[in-house]
C-alpha cells in the first residue's frame, strides 16, 4: 500500500468504525471512552513523587489514588492503546514526523505557548465538566445523557467564539 | 437480563476477577480508538480546527456519524435484551452548570491549542510538537483544577439531575431520540457539505458515493430501532 500522508478515511466511514469502536466498548465496559482522565491521572502520579504529603491532602488527587495507583486505572491503560494505535496510523500512512503544526508565518515559540495555554484551559474544563470530547461529548452524547449533550453543543460555542482571536496561528 | 453480554457489560465483573482481563481490554479499545482517530485526520491541528474555520468540517462529520451510529446501536441492542442501556447511561449523570461552562472553556481551549484532550495524545503519537505540548498543558490544568477544587464551593455539583437522558426530558422511548439525532445528522451533514463546498472552493470536499451509503445504512438502522420498539424488552421513557 502506497503511504500518502495527506490521504485520510472518508469522514463518514471513519464515523462508523469510531462508532463501532464505541459501541464495543460499551458492550465491554458497560461505559464508553475517554482522555482527559488518564492526563489527570498522570498528573496526580508525578505529583505524588515529587510531593506526596501534598498529593494526599488535596480531595481530587487524594481520590484518584485511593484504591489503586493512579495509574493502575482503565482509562490510563486505554489512553495507553491509543497512542500505540496512533503510531501504528500514523507510520502506515506516513504522518509519523516530528514538527510543531502551524501557519507559515506564525512562530513555533508561540504556537507552542498557545497549545500549553490551550491545554491548561482544557484539562481545567475537563475536570470541571467530569469528561471532555471524548468521555463526555461522545461517550455521554450516544447514550443520550442531557448533560454531555449540553457540553457538546457549548464547546462548539466556545470553540466558533474565539475562533476569530487565533486565526493568526494557523496562517 | 441474563444474557452473557451484559454480564461482560457490568465492569467491576471484568475489573475484579481478574482485573488484568479489564485493563487488557482497554488497551485494545484504545489501540482500535488511536488508530481510527489518527486516519480520520485527527491527529492534525489544522484538520481539527478547520470545524471552526469552515474550511474544513471533518470533525462534524466524524463525531456525529460516530454518535448517530453508536445511539443506534445501543438502542437495538438494548431494546433486544443485549445491553443495559440504563447501566451505561447511569456513568453519565447531568450536573447542568458545570457541564455549560466547563464546555465553553474547553471550546476555547480546544480552538487555542488546536486539539482537544484525546486527539493531543493521537497528535503526540504522530510526533507533534504541539501535541505533547498541549498533553502537558491538560495534565496541568486539571491538577490546577483539583488544587482550586475545594474554593469552587457548591458549584461543580450544581444543576444536579442524576442521570437524565434526552428520553426523559421528551418523554419519548430512546430510539425516537436516536431517530431525531440521525435526521439531525444527516441534515447537519448535507449543509456541511455545502459549506466546505463554499468556504474551500472545492468542488467536491469528500466523494458522493461513500457517503450516500453510510446516510442509506443509518436510515436503515433508524428503522430497524423503531421496529424494536414493538420488542417486549423495550425501555419504555
Amino acid at each position: 500500500m502506497q503511504r500518502d500522508p495527506d490521504r485520510y478515511w472518508n469522514p463518514y466511514l471513519a464515523g462508523l468504525a469510531l462508532g463501532a469502536v464505541l459501541l464495543s466498548t460499551y458492550l465491554l465496559m458497560g461505559k464508553g471512552l475517554g482522555a482527559s482522565g488518564a492526563s489527570f491521572r498522570l498528573g496526580v502520579w508525578l505529583t505524588n513523587a515529587v510531593a506526596p504529603a501534598h498529593a494526599s491532602a488535596v480531595p481530587a488527587m487524594a481520590g484518584a489514588m485511593e484504591d489503586h495507583h493512579p495509574l493502575n486505572d482503565w482509562l490510563v491503560f486505554e489512553v495507553l492503546g491509543m497512542v500505540v494505535g496512533g503510531v501504528l496510523a500514523a507510520w502506515t500512512s506516513g504522518r509519523l514526523r516530528r514538527e510543531v503544526l502551524k501557519g507559515p508565518t506564525f512562530g513555533t515559540a508561540g504556537r507552542l505557548a498557545l497549545a500549553v495555554a490551550g491545554g491548561v484551559a482544557m484539562g481545567f474544563a475537563a475536570k470541571l465538566a467530569r469528561g471532555c470530547t471524548s468521555g463526555q461529548a461522545l461517550s455521554g452524547g450516544a447514550v443520550q445523557s442531557v448533560g454531555s449533550w449540553a457540553f457538546m453543543l457549548s464547546v462548539f460555542a466556545g470553540g466558533y467564539a474565539a475562533a476569530y482571536l487565533v486565526r493568526r496561528q494557523w496562517r | 437480563m441474563s444474557f452473557p453480554i451484559s454480564y461482560l457489560a457490568d465492569f467491576d465483573s471484568l475489573a475484579g476477577n481478574p482485573r488484568i482481563v479489564g485493563l487488557a481490554v482497554a488497551v485494545v479499545v484504545g489501540v482500535a480508538f488511536g488508530f481510527v482517530m489518527e486516519r480520520s485526520g485527527f491527529g492534525r491541528a489544522q484538520k481539527l480546527v478547520g470545524q471552526f474555520y469552515g474550511n474544513d468540517l471533518t470533525v462534524l462529520k466524524v463525531m456525529f456519524t460516530a454518535i448517530a451510529s453508536a445511539m443506534l446501536g445501543a438502542v437495538i441492542l438494548s431494546d433486544v435484551g443485549l445491553l443495559d442501556l440504563e447501566a451505561v447511561q447511569f456513568n453519565y449523570p447531568t450536573f447542568l452548570w458545570p457541564m455549560i461552562v466547563g464546555g465553553l472553556l474547553l471550546g476555547v481551549g480546544f480552538v487555542v491549542s488546536g486539539y482537544c484532550p484525546g486527539t493531543s495524545f493521537v497528535a503526540t503519537a504522530s510526533g507533534k510538537l504541539d501535541g505533547v505540548a498541549t498533553v502537558l498543558g491538560v495534565g496541568a490544568g486539571s491538577l490546577l483544577y483539583a488544587e482550586l477544587e475545594p474554593r469552587m464551593g457548591a458549584f461543580p455539583n450544581s444543576g444536579k439531575l442524576g442521570a437524565f437522558t434526552l428520553a426523559k426530558l421528551f418523554h419519548v422511548p430512546p430510539a425516537v431520540i436516536a431517530a431525531a439525532v440521525v435526521v439531525a445528522a444527516l441534515g447537519s451533514f448535507t449543509l456541511a457539505e455545502a459549506i466546505e463546498r463554499r468556504v474551500s472552493g472545492r468542488a467536491e470536499a469528500s466523494p458522493p458515493r461513500p457517503r450516500r451509503w453510510v446516510f442509506v445504512g443509518l436510515a436503515v438502522l433508524t428503522v430497524v430501532a423503531i421496529a424494536t420498539l414493538a420488542f417486549p424488552t423495550s425501555a419504555t421513557p
